[in-house]
């Protein structure tokens, strides 16, 4: 009996590319190769490629769900896929690469450990990859495969791939991305994707899906400073539990063990860890992402939102704070002096943005002073004020307890995501 | 650091589910769990006693009953929520036809599949759910890889999904207008085989419909339905015995069975990892037409 799987651990990536990089193809090429897709989704895309008159069985197909979409031969909106191999689980956020869709990759960005950016041999860098690297930096991904589609355009030439080389790291020097790798692919023909090219010989590197079993991920998470937003309180008012008082949530930092000296924030209050409950029963400690319920030996008044971390080192809790957002909303603007609700960890306020310090052109990366109207899919530096004090770290320490979306109260749509800074 | 700090896949789902139940208690006023005695919605009970542990749900469980339903999923269903200690509540797809809320549909490929969308939000409204925990996950169908864990419906009940809320970190937000509500999904990241591999992990029991067994089916458009007083046979359908097991369990007249001598979960798991369709793929009511399950769920379906 195979039991590996028990072992297997989870990569979250997101791809992004312009329109007719071949990102569906790439996809559609992982997902085939590693016999993630079925035969009857194949027959499915025969059929409708035949509809269509496309020449070719087009695997762009197998990604785009909607009805909209496979008509106008368009991706609308992030759409999620997985698959596996022996060594990991992998689930892609898949963002349409259109100028329109920033916002979408920031979706798909928030949650990733990893973006593949692809850039079309023939085309090189160009100021979509400028934008999507530099949605991958805000966001703080810290791992970019830049993926140099289309090789089989280029005769697999060598040079090519090295001028690409250059002129990417040329200009991400000025990110903030800690890794990057570069593999020259084709994914219409499959070089390199899953089996190495025997078409490149020049290139030494992992193909990339090995890319992607191999990648190191453990710093996905802070591991340092202990975050635990309460979520929820667990009263069963049993018999059996009569004084039972647990405090449900996900750890967002660090390592909490029984026995901890901890602090309750904003009261102060302080007290130690009585037990870390699982329904298997109790943990001698519990780290990010864990999911768990917290007991502590006195008996303080907390609820949710709420935060328990250790006494000597505290977030920082103030009410004014100053963060990148990037607009969503299509029907309206931002608002300066006008109330919104913002939603942070698992705390809820109103806020107020006093102020938009400057906007960032995500082309060309340049500050934009001039003209400080915030509208969809524009990203910028703004100072806010909440109605109650936020437990924060910066988004760079820590993406849990960093991060925050702000919700318009007369339509409650979510029309901005933040960082804080 | 001296120690790794990782969970794995399963675990990692698992942290995730719980944290989306977790939220749906606390963001709305009144939920339910939809429930059907299939896998997932088994995997999903287990994931919210885990989440709110050692107290009870804070919600109900409600199924919605096409009565065309395999009867060994219904007798597990009421012992499974005997042992869990929930309220189950049951609304049936019959009454919405005896109420004239809905027509059966005719012929030999009728099911009560579609019809369960009017019983559905009937129910929703009877009760003044604000949310409804069902178990659908990304990687069933194409349209739902484009849901979200929050799915947001209009007053209708209606799924708009170039209007979906976008869902960053784990910030969920559920707020709605009087006479809206969500559809959450905590299963959403999950493949077939995380489910599989889970239901080994935490050992839990099934309807013995998913495994081997022999009976009567009929062969009908390249996949096997099981045989049953609901199926109305057309005239060159012949009733036939063969060693089968469901994949999915849904409506009787609407889920394939599938040849296996699978019998027990490992062996599933090892013929999940050989298979080559999908598990939908045995799904009668997805084969209609390219988008019928993208039109399904902007009238109100899963």
């Amino acid at each position: 009996m195979e039991t590996g799987y028990l072992d297997m651990d989870l990569l979250r990536f997101t791809t992004a590319g312009s329109v007719d990089d071949g990102k569906s193809t790439l996809i559609g090429r992982l997902l085939y190769d590693c016999k993630s897709i079925f035969e009857d989704q194949l027959e499915a895309v025969e059929a409708s490629s035949k509809k269509r008159g496309d020449a070719i069985v087009n695997l762009a197909l197998l990604t785009d769900g909607l009805r909209a979409e496979r008509e106008q031969g368009i991706t609308i909106d992030v759409a999620y896929r997985y698959f596996a191999t022996p060594k990991r689980k992998f689930i892609i956020s898949d963002t349409p690469g259109h100028i329109q869709y920033t916002r979408n990759m920031v979706t798909g960005a928030s949650t990733a450990s990893l973006a593949i950016i692809l850039v079309d041999a023939r085309k090189g860098v160009i100021e979509q990859t400028c934008r999507h690297s530099f949605i991958a930096s805000l966001l703080q991904i810290q791992h970019v495969i830049l993926a140099v589609n289309k090789m089989d355009l280029v005769d697999y030439k060598e040079e090519v791939f090295d001028q690409i080389v250059r002129d990417y790291e040329n200009f991400s020097s000025r990110l903030d991305i800690p890794h990057v790798d570069f593999i020259p692919i084709s994914a219409l023909n499959g070089d390199n994707v899953v089996e190495p090219s025997a078409n490149m010989p020049w290139y030494k590197g992992g193909t990339l899906l090995y890319t992607l079993e191999n990648v190191f991920i453990g710093n996905e998470f802070n591991h340092v400073d202990a975050r635990f937003p309460v979520q929820w309180v667990i009263r069963p008012q049993s018999k059996e539990h009569h004084d039972f008082r647990g405090f449900a949530g996900r750890v967002a930092g660090g390592v909490f063990k029984k026995g901890d000296e901890v602090t309750i924030q904003p009261s102060g209050f302080r007290s130690k860890i009585k037990a870390i409950h699982a329904f298997e029963g109790e943990l001698d400690e519990a780290f990010a992402p864990m999911s768990v319920t917290m007991t502590l030996e006195d008996e303080i008044d907390i609820s949710r939102g709420d935060m328990i971390v250790k006494q000597n080192n505290p977030p920082t809790v103030s009410q004014d704070l100053d963060a990148m957002i990037c607009w969503f909303s299509e029907s309206s603007q931002l608002q300066l002096g006008r109330k919104y609700t913002i939603r942070h960890t698992t705390r809820e306020a109103k806020c107020i943005i006093k102020e938009t310090k400057y906007k960032v052109n995500v082309n060309t990366l340049h500050k934009v002073e001039d003209n400080l109207e915030v509208g969809l899919n524009d990203i910028a530096r703004i100072s806010m004020r909440t109605s109650s004090p936020l437990l924060h770290d910066p988004y760079k320490r820590n993406r849990q307890t960093g991060s925050f979306i702000i919700v318009d109260d007369a339509t409650n749509a979510t029309v901005a995501a933040g960082m804080i800074v | 650091m001296h120690k790794n700090y990782r969970l794995t896949h399963l675990k990692s789902l698992e942290a995730e589910a719980i944290f989306i139940m977790r939220e749906v208690a606390a963001q709305f006023e009144k939920p339910v769990m939809l429930f059907s005695g299939g896998k997932d919605s088994i995997v999903m009970v287990r994931l919210a006693q885990k989440a709110f542990h050692p107290a009870r749900l804070p919600f109900p469980l409600m199924h919605i009953d096409t009565e065309h339903n395999f009867p060994e999923t219904i007798e597990f269903r009421d012992r499974l929520v005997q042992e869990v200690g929930a309220e189950l509540i049951v609304r049936s797809v019959q009454d919405s036809i005896d109420k004239g809320r809905v027509n059966e549909e005719k012929g030999p490929n009728a099911s009560r599949n579609a019809l369960q969308i009017v019983t559905l939000l009937d129910a929703l409204e009877e009760f003044q759910f604000s949310a409804a925990i069902g178990g659908a996950r990304r990687d069933e169908e194409k349209a739902r890889a484009k849901e979200r864990f929050f799915s947001h419906r209009n007053e209708f009940g209606q799924w708009d999904p170039k209007n979906q809320r976008p869902e960053l970190w784990n910030l969920f937000n559920g707020k709605m207008h009087i006479g809206e509500n969500f559809r959450i999904f905590p299963l959403s990241n999950w493949t077939e085989m995380d489910v599989w591999q889970y239901i080994k992990l935490e050992n839990l029991s099934l309807p013995s419909i998913y495994f081997s067994h022999e009976r009567e089916v009929v062969a009908r458009q390249g996949i096997y339905l099981a045989h049953s007083p609901y199926l109305t046979l057309s005239e060159d359908e012949v009733v036939e015995r063969q060693i089968v097991r469901c994949r999915t369990v849904g409506d009787m007249t609407c889920t394939g069975v599938v040849a296996s001598p699978a019998e027990n979960v490992d062996d599933i798991i090892a013929e999940v990892a050989a298979a080559r369709v999908t598990e939908r793929g045995g799904r009668a009511d997805d084969k209609r037409s390219e988008t019928a399950m993208e039109d399904r769920k902007k009238d109100g379906y899963f």
